[in-house]
């Protein structure tokens, strides 16, 4: 017998037997606690036939597993991996047979062990219940002023009160040393300054086609068409394109110079061609979803949405404010160029951000 | 109340001693071995035949647990392969769609895991599903704790575990599937970016020294990998052993039932039913995944391409735990205020702000509750949900605007797929994160009490038999049929609190009592929990009695 088995007074019904068979009452005016119901056996506690039938089932479910993984190895070294091997399972469809046999077997490996241990579990194992006792997590008074007194007595050795030089240095000991963790952590990356106000844009520099790689000829920019355009001294194979690019980028509009609202902004084009930034001003997602009637840029990431008509202003979506324009001209070969780098930090708004 | 096996055990046990040392099982001698060096007797005796409580909602805990080793065990094997830096390469790998493609080795890496390693694909997608699974199973096992109050005394500290580890574990999600660099989980990176800029004052230090310089640089997958496969993890498995040990420590909460008190736990023992039973569900979880992860594909990485600050994907949504977050980022105006040359972002910040208030609210609750109730006991037994109507009102609540803001995170695919506007779901979100969880509240809390009516109902009618009876005048009546013992105890087990109450205004000697602001808010909300448009008061046996006894006389 363990303690758990042991039966107190307290799991017994509370109170005594109601008269002619009501409810019987607890000693608060409820209804009394009528203890733990008698144990109800199951087929298989009573039915030796029933057992053995379980215990058939649960073997079956291990088999099953070790044919699966059986079956696991025999795939792995039949399946040939790769992008090139597909075939067709209803209802899945198109799948890698390595992947689609390996993750079968696996699966199946798998669960037929858990099926098999809880089927034992509940039709084999005893499911008759035990009580076991609940005790306070508190401490007893007795501890709790042990553990103060030995704390007292351990406090007074240690002087720590008394001797207030010592306290004092030892905390501001303490308060410092991890000043040396926070100074190792400097040099995880450069000072702002003000690397986020500019971007690779200079006057004079011309615009490159980011699909061809070639300089854009003003006539050829087609009203209603998007073009996304990048600085020409950048190449894909340069070192740092990445970092580049996530400002750098640009798209091109044509528009009829009578649907441009903005004045300063037609300005900043050439015959109706405008370059704004690519990067959204929300948190930097390139935009890309352009409605060519309404002159409305979207971006997929947050909707925030800008009307290229109106200085790209924001109409819709959480961004809060405009996209910059690069002001654009064109070389003695009707190329375009820029007639100056951006004049506003591009992207995402930031604390020291000034306009 | 020992049983048959146990006894049988037992007498094994003697009769193995008495047979002598020399004899001794070689698994009682490795055991002796090592209680004789780590005292392992004194644990097993208190835990290997532990109680533990059955129900099935207290299995969620269990899928927590199981798909966190999945999670740790594919992991390692996907550390085997994965190159975590963003050096540049050139593609030769066997996808030829990518053939010649400039990437990142991030990528390039996790493009030979999906094809060229032999159940590579198999163990990545089983991570991912884990990941997805572990989430899921956080929350779910999070609501079950928290709408039949097992948070109450002394669990607090291990709800802040819990807690942890759900806040932890959904961003190691976010870093882990950032790391593969390819064209979605880049556009994470970068959202990443923009709400760190958005924060006052420091954000652009805090994005440059995370990012070591302008984004993206070369430094953030390997800093993301350290964090994700390390430090969180590391992190996370101290938690998680500390919650178990606690959950022993505590021993497992029960509903209330007949042979069930606050000083008692009834159920079966840990071997051998739950080590069985729980054992064998570790093994059923992992089959499920990876039987999910062979036909159903999750993040496939090939299908975007390799990360380019100035291309993105349509419809790019983060994995779904985080869509809340995302929501909060949509629905938001674009407020901005430009003054004395600085830029304070608050269409970005205000949400990055409501986002870590969610999570306040989760931490704090239990502690909220504890001071408003004015409850110093232990609680072992679980209360109905109906019988804190203002506990699941504020549950649902919480659940409703987080269901509201995963709308608002997929708006573009609710205005695509339904044919809707845009604007008008995010409008519609908009009024519905101040107005959704204030109807929730109130629905829910309505809903309890018609379910705490419809108990006392039971309780003092009985129960409906179906079994209709014509009376001599004409008359038809239901036959209703009293609750048994169990049920009548069962139903009316949980104890209700009265509201605290402020001190008498004027005190013994009749001078004026002054009383707080606080202990005036203290007193309004608990009325608020406690009063009687918060609970029925529950039948006593007297009411029961009166009631039958009238019954008898018709």
């Amino acid at each position: 017998m363990t303690s758990q088995d042991n039966m107190s007074e307290e799991h017994l019904p509370e109170a005594t037997h109601g008269h002619g068979g009501g409810p019987v009452v607890s000693k608060d005016g409820y209804f009394a606690d009528p203890g733990l119901p008698p144990h109800e056996h199951r087929r298989t506690d009573i039915d030796e036939k029933a057992a053995r039938r379980a215990e058939r089932q649960v073997a079956t479910w291990f088999l099953l597993s070790m044919l699966a993984t059986v079956g696991f190895i025999a795939s792995y070294v039949i399946f040939k991996p790769g992008p090139t091997h597909h075939v067709y399972i209803w209802p899945v469809g198109d799948v890698s047979p390595l992947n689609f046999a390996l993750g079968v077997t696996l699966g199946i490996s798998l669960f037929a062990i858990g099926a098999g241990a809880v089927h034992w579990a509940r039709t084999l194992m005893s499911d008759e219940e035990h009580i076991a006792e609940r005790h306070p997590i508190e401490s007893s008074p007795e501890v709790r002023e042990q553990v103060f007194a030995d704390f007292r007595q351990g406090a007074k050795e240690s002087g720590f009160g008394r001797r207030k030089l010592i306290r004092n240095t030892m905390i501001g000991a303490m308060a410092m040393v991890p000043l040396s963790a926070v100074v190792l952590f400097r040099d995880l990356g450069p000072l702002p300054e003000k690397k986020l106000d500019t971007t690779g844009w200079k006057a004079g520099m011309l615009l490159k086609n980011m699909n061809t790689g070639e300089p854009i000829k003003a006539s050829d920019v087609q009203v209603g068409s998007l073009t996304f355009a990048m600085p020409q001294d950048l190449s894909e194979d340069d070192e740092d394109f990445q970092v580049r690019i996530a400002k750098d980028a640009l798209m091109l509009v044509r528009l009829q110079p009578g649907d441009i609202k903005d004045k300063n902004s037609a300005a900043w084009g050439y015959e109706g061609v405008l370059a704004f930034s690519k990067i959204c001003t929300h948190v930097g997602c390139p935009i890309s979803l352009y409605e060519q009637q309404t002159h409305h840029v979207l971006c997929p990431c947050h909707q925030s949405t800008f009307d290229l008509s109106d200085g790209a202003r924001v109409i819709f979506g959480p961004a809060g404010h405009p996209l910059p324009q690069l002001q654009i001209g064109v070389d003695s070969t009707g190329n375009l160029e820029a007639l100056n780098g951006f004049t506003v930090p591009v992207g995402p708004g930031f604390w020291e951000r000034s306009e | 109340m020992s049983t048959h096996a146990y006894d049988d055990s037992h007498e094994e046990q003697i009769g193995h001693s008495e047979a002598g040392v020399e004899q001794k099982h070689l698994g009682e001698k490795t055991a002796d071995w090592a209680d004789g060096r780590l005292g392992i007797y004194s644990l097993a005796k208190a835990n290997l035949r532990k109680i533990f409580p059955d129900h099935w909602s207290f299995m969620l805990g269990e899928i927590c647990l199981y798909s966190f080793i999945i999670i740790i065990l594919t992991g390692v094997y996907l550390t085997l392969f994965f190159q975590p830096s963003m050096g540049e390469v050139i593609y030769h790998g066997s996808y030829t769609p990518l053939q010649g493609i400039k990437m990142s080795e991030a990528y390039e890496s996790a493009l030979n895991i999906s094809f060229d390693v032999r159940g590579g694909l198999l163990i990545r997608q089983i991570h991912h599903w884990a990941a997805i699974v572990f989430v899921a199973a956080m929350l779910v096992h999070m609501m079950r704790v928290f709408f039949t109050g097992a948070f109450r005394k002394p669990r607090e500290i291990n709800w802040l575990f819990g807690f942890l580890l759900l806040f932890l574990g959904m961003f190691d999600g976010f870093m882990g599937y950032s790391l593969p660099d390819d064209l979605l989980s880049g556009t994470g990176i970068r959202f990443m970016e923009g709400a760190i800029l958005s924060v006052p004052l420091v954000g652009t230090y805090l994005q440059m020294f995370l990012y070591g310089g302008q984004f993206p640089g070369n430094d953030i997958i390997p800093r993301f990998f350290t964090i994700h496969v390390l430090l969180i993890p590391g992190i996370m498995l101290g938690l998680l052993v500390a919650h178990l040990i606690l959950v022993f420590y505590h021993k497992h909460t029960q509903f209330a039932g007949p042979g069930r008190t606050e000083k008692n736990v009834v159920g079966m023992p840990l071997m051998p039913v739950y080590m069985a039973k729980a054992g064998g569900f570790f093994f059923l979880v992992f089959g499920v995944i990876a039987f999910v992860s062979a036909i159903a594909s999750v993040n496939p990485i090939w299908a975007y391409g390799p990360y380019r600050p100035d291309q993105v994907s349509t419809d790019a949504q983060p994995d779904w735990y985080m869509g809340f977050s995302e929501g909060l980022i949509r629905i938001m105006p674009g407020w901005e205020i430009r003054a004395w040359g600085h830029t304070l972002e608050l269409g970005v910040f205000i949400p990055l702000v409501v986002f870590g208030l969610m999570f306040v609210v989760i931490a704090i609750y239990p502690f909220l509750e504890g001071w408003i109730t004015g409850d110093k006991r232990e609680h072992h037994i679980l209360d109905r949900p109906r019988n804190a109507p203002v506990r699941t009102g504020l549950g649902v609540a919480w659940i409703a605007e987080y269901l509201i803001l995963l709308v608002g995170g997929g708006n573009d695919l609710f205005a695509t797929h339904l044919h809707m506007s845009i604007d008008a779901i995010t409008w519609t979100c908009r009024i519905l994160f101040f107005v959704g969880p204030v109807v929730a509240f109130m629905v829910t809390k309505r809903w309890c009490m018609g379910l705490q009516r419809k108990d006392k109902d039971k309780i003092l009618h009985g129960r409906e038999t179906g079994t209709i009876k014509r009376l001599p005048h004409g008359e038809f009546i239901e036959v209703h049929a009293q609750l048994p013992q169990e049920e009548l105890f069962r139903l009316t087990a949980h104890e209700q609190q009265a509201p605290a109450q402020l001190p008498p205004a004027v005190d013994e000697n009749g001078v004026k009592r002054k009383v707080g602001a606080v202990a005036k808010l203290r007193a309004k909300l608990s009325a608020g929990y406690f009063g009687p448009q918060s609970q029925i008061a529950k039948p006593t046996a007297e009411e029961h009695a009166e009631i039958t006894a009238g019954h008898g006389h018709h």
